[in-house]
């Protein structure tokens, strides 16, 4: 154990954690808004995340961006990245809804038990998985480095990177965007009257299964754009690129209070935070014990997480 | 007509709920339901609001068939229901909860003439605006409810025990604000245990037992109905 390393970089694991956290928070968003609508886990969600990762490499292959070519300038580079938030996000947000139409409604339309979901939710994660890895012989794939870390300035000894500044700000500017949207307008208000009471949000004239495609393509857009972060920030994807990073965000989502959008960020920026923590004190290799430990502690005396449910129940 | 139910059948699973219910709403009525627990009343309202498919028989809204219509597509025909147990969505605020009941409108002038209209109906939900609905007492929530399903202008408003729960003095009000409802002009089907409000109030009434409607007649008629005495009205 090292905690003398823990005290020396405790600002730059901080920094380090929050840029990770925040594409944890992403991704949590989409986990988080399905079940605060329909109480039901999307396993298939990491999938719609993989999914963006790929889009983005092909997007950017096809503009004539491969692995190991020179980016462009400033004004290319975010050119490039703002096409691959739209396409990644289309993707990723069409993809999440075929997995609503084949795998979900058709069970939610025969009142299936709870389990029934499950099952056809990890049918669906190794199913999506299993087709990109078979078509991607398996083989990860690269990209350019669009983006080299610059140190922009340096914060109580710690250096902070125009990379992470950029995934950090981004990442909150898209949850906040969010978040105005659930609660400001007159279609994010139809999602929480179906989150509460969908049988009243009929009611009201609201068409669920409007709402619940409404959420999975704005929980799939979300995990696009985490994946454009992501491509970005670790320059190689694969098939399976989903599963850990799915179960850390659906950690995120746990930890801050499953349907509960700000908390999804908080347990997301916090995940980030305590895991690189953990790998400072532990070493690399313990980083995701420590995450799940976190988990299990924070649920032993807060079950519903952080900040609670909101989405379905009276917001605390 | 504006409405017309045509010897509707509902099951729940295996269970019979209703065997064969007819009856009628005509323009600008009042039309009360009464029977007791179980009888089949908030069935019956959750057929007409399309939240459960009927088995058989039809259901006439506006001279058309409406019976194999969505339920948010009714709200859009003029269906607006204040389900049992007020439904109210706990964390909106007052304010949001009527503004869901505008949920299929556009026009933002109007809905804010009708915010107002909910408003001066029930001063009280103005004083809560910003309350969320889930922390309103019983009667607040049920003045919610009511005031929520006028939001959406509905040519027929259904009204599932508007008065459960609540302080005599707060049914009088509620019962009078159903009448001055009516009489601005919207058709309403009332259903109630206390049939003594709804029979003085209502223009006409029907009896369900079991699944089965068994009497009709005008409020007063029934009112002064042995049979209805006996088995409703308490013995006064
Ligand atoms: N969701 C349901 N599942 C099964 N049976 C139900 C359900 N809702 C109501 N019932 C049954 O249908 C009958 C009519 O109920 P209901 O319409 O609620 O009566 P009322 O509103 O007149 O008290 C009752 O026997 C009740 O037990
Ligand atoms: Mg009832």
């Amino acid at each position: 154990m090292n905690f003398q390393f823990l005290g020396d970089h405790f600002v730059s694991l901080t920094v380090t954690g929050l840029t990770q956290g925040a594409i944890y928070a992403l991704v949590a968003l989409g986990y988080t808004l399905v079940y605060g609508v329909l109480r039901l886990i999307n396993f298939a969600h990491s999938e719609v995340f993989m999914i963006g990762t790929f889009v983005t490499t092909i997007i950017w292959a096809g503009l004539g961006f491969s692995v190991g070519d020179a980016a462009p300038g400033t004004l290319g580079v975010i050119g490039l990245i703002v096409i691959a938030m739209i396409a990644a996000g289309a993707a990723s947000g069409a993809t999440a809804l075929v997995v609503e139409r084949v795998a979900y409604r058709p069970l939610r339309k025969r009142n299936a038990p709870s389990l029934i979901f499950l099952i056809s939710a990890i049918g669906a994660s190794v199913a999506l998985s299993e087709a990109v890895g078979a078509l991607t012989d398996r083989q990860p794939r690269g990209m350019p480095t669009l983006v080299v870390p610059k140190v922009q300035f340096s914060f109580l000894g710690a250096d902070v990177t125009n990379l992470q500044l950029g995934i950090f700000f981004s990442a909150l500017a898209m949850m906040i965007g969010l978040d105005i949207f659930i609660n400001r307008t007159r279609l994010g208000r139809g999602v929480r009257a179906v989150a509460q009471n969908p049988d009243v949000a009929a009611l009201m004239g609201v068409n669920k299964d409007r709402i619940i495609m409404l959420i999975f393509i704005l929980g799939g857009a979300m995990a696009g754009a985490a994946a454009v972060l992501y491509d970005i920030k670790v320059g190689l994807t694969t098939y399976s690129v989903g599963f850990l990073l799915g179960i850390k965000a659906f950690t995120a989502a746990v930890l801050g209070g499953i349907g509960n959008l700000r908390g999804a960020l908080l347990g997301g920026l916090l995940l980030g935070v305590v895991e690189n923590y953990g790998a400072g004190v532990f070493g690399n290799q313990w980083m995701d014990v420590v995450a799940f430990m976190m988990l299990v502690v924070v649920l032993l005396f807060r079950p519903t997480g952080l900040l609670g449910e909101s989405l379905g129940r009276a917001r605390a | 007509m504006l409405l017309e139910l045509k010897d509707l059948t509902l099951l729940y699973g295996r269970i019979q709920a209703l065997h064969g219910i007819s009856l009628t709403v005509g323009e600008g009525e009042i039309v009360a339901l009464i029977g007791a627990n179980g009888a089949g009343k908030s069935t019956t309202m959750r057929a007409i609001s399309g939240l459960r498919a009927v088995a058989q028989g039809s259901i006439l809204f506006d001279g058309e068939d409406i019976t194999k219509l969505r339920a948010d597509l009714r709200v859009v025909r003029g269906v607006s229901q204040s389900p049992e147990g007020r439904g109210v969505f706990p964390g909106m605020s007052v304010r949001e909860n009527l503004e869901m009941g505008a949920y299929t409108r556009r026009n933002r002038a109007e809905i804010d003439e009708d915010l107002d209209r909910v408003f001066t109906l029930f001063p009280r939900l103005k004083e809560r605006e910003k309350q969320a609905g889930g922390t309103m007492s019983g009667g607040e929530q049920q003045m919610l409810a009511v005031g929520r399903a006028l939001m959406s202008r509905p040519k027929l408003l259904l009204l599932d025990e508007p008065s459960m729960g609540l302080a005599p003095m707060l049914i009088q009000q509620i019962f009078d604000i159903i009448v001055e409802i009516n009489q601005q002009g919207t058709t309403v089907l009332l259903v109630e245990q206390n049939a003594q409000q709804a029979l003085s109030r209502a223009h006409r009434a029907y009896v369900l037992e079991t699944g089965r409607i068994v009497k009709e007649g005008t409020g007063q008629e029934l009112l002064h109905d042995p049979a209805v005495k006996d088995a409703y009205l308490g013995v006064a």
